[in-house]
């Protein structure tokens, strides 16, 4: 109300709505300063700048994206390489078991070969010895044999082919009489 | 006003209310200099100190920003954010230039109103306001009829498409004054008259407290100059405020007016 009353009253005198002349010099200089290095000028910088530190932060982030993608692979070939080792382990296990068995199998096979060979080896010294043996005894009991027959028979047979022939029949008799009881 | 300052003073000498006149009608600092006056003086200032710190800012402007840079930054994303996106949207960058000048300008000379001993705020000049306005008037104009043709630019700022044939006879010539008439008028005048209105409260207010506290200390007008002081201080406070926020609406407007040009269905 005051002031609206003062201001009516000196209208004559200085109406603040009517500029100064070297107000509005001033003031259109001064902006245009203003506006020419803040506008012109440093505006654009700092826009420059916020735009590369935008991209600075999504380089970042990109940056950091690829990374972990990289990581992600990188672990994935690492698993994968486990895998096939445990794999590679398993099989080379396997594989060391069948070996063994095999080797196993084939020196028991080889161990019961080579007993059979000696059992049999003895089997035929045995029986060697067992032939030599009633070859001597055959010798033997035919000597003696004709040297009893001739004492009881009183009659000489030194003569030799009928000796021998004579405890070779009897030999045979013997032989063929005794066979499974020899066995 | 008359009657309490009558009543409270003592008989002889008087308080009165410190006029327009000698608030805003300032000598010149230099006598004989008839144009440097405190307005001109201080609109100088602003522009250095716009220009200073804004350089001190931005002129080797960091990734990371550090002090002034983070500080002017701010006032620079507000503009961005708040004036310049909403109303020019994909248009905001090119404009920033000028807003920014405009809202640090006005922001300064603004403050100086409550800034310690220099306390006079520049716009309280119609004359500086009135210069930002005329420009932006300008440029509205002419962005219009670059963007919309002659003829196109005031038909759409006359005949808003979508309205009934006899409204236009009652619209047309309130839109073409209301656009070209009263909008630049009015957005120098409201920047104007709250720095005008605002200046004359703080200085009446401490002008209570100074009498009646110190010119002439009574003890019935004591209380008057301790509540003078108290509302000075809390004015201030609220001065800021409105002085921060006719900037913003200073450099708003301007913002709205230039987008209304470039794209004109808004």
């Amino acid at each position: 109300m005051t002031m609206a009353a003062t201001l009516l009253a000196q209208e004559e005198g200085a109406n603040p709505l009517i500029p100064h002349t070297y107000e509005l010099v001033v003031g259109i200089f001064s902006f245009l300063v203003v506006l020419f290095v803040v506008g012109r000028i440093l505006v654009p910088r700092i826009q420059k700048t916020l735009a590369e530190r935008t991209d600075a932060i999504e380089g970042g982030i990109k940056r950091a994206e690829e990374a972990q993608a990289q990581a992600q692979v990188l672990q994935q070939e690492y698993r994968d390489q486990l895998a096939e080792a445990r794999q590679e382990a398993a099989r080379l296990r396997e594989e060391a078991r069948e070996q063994a068995a095999q080797i196993k199998a084939e020196l028991r096979e080889e161990a019961q070969a080579e007993a059979r060979r000696l059992v049999e080896a003895a089997h035929a010294q045995i029986e060697a010895d067992r032939q030599a043996a009633f070859a001597q005894l055959r010798a033997e009991i035919g000597r003696l044999s004709t040297d009893l027959a001739g004492r009881i028979v009183g009659e000489s047979l030194e003569d030799e082919a009928r000796q021998s022939r004579i405890v070779d029949r009897f030999l045979d008799e013997l032989e063929s009489s005794n066979a499974q009881a020899v066995r | 006003m008359n009657a309490l300052t009558v009543l409270l003073a003592p008989a002889g000498d008087q308080f009165g209310a410190p006029t327009p006149e000698e608030l805003f009608n300032l000598p010149p600092i230099i006598p004989g200099v008839y144009w440097f006056t405190k307005p001109v003086l201080l609109a100088m200032l602003s522009a250095v100190l716009v220009i200073g710190v804004t350089w001190a800012a931005f002129a080797k402007p960091k990734l990371v920003p550090r002090g002034v840079q983070n500080a002017v930054e701010l006032g620079y994303m507000f503009v961005r954010d708040q004036v310049a996106r909403p109303f020019l949207g994909k248009d905001a960058d090119r404009w920033m230039g000028l807003l920014v000048s405009v809202f640090f300008l006005v922001l300064v000379w603004n403050l100086m109103g409550v800034v310690p001993v220099l306390q006079f705020p520049v716009a309280s000049h119609i004359a500086f306001p009135a210069v930002l306005a005329l420009v932006i008037y300008g440029l509205k104009v002419y962005l219009g009829i670059k963007h919309q043709g002659g003829v196109g630019y005031f038909k759409n700022m006359m005949f808003p498409p979508g309205l009934p044939k006899p409204i236009y006879f009652l619209l047309a010539p309130i839109e073409f004054l209301s656009n070209m008439i009263i909008a630049p008028f009015t957005h120098a005048v409201r920047l104007f008259a709250n720095m005008f209105a605002g200046h004359m409260l703080l200085a009446f207010f401490s002008m209570v407290g100074f009498w009646f506290l110190f010119e002439k200390l009574t003890p019935l007008g004591a209380p008057v100059g301790v509540v003078g002081v108290v509302m000075t201080i809390l004015l201030t406070g609220l001065e800021i405020f409105i002085q921060y926020l006719q900037a913003f609406l200073f450099a708003m407007l301007a913002a709205m007016y230039i987008g209304g040009s470039l794209h004109p269905e808004h």
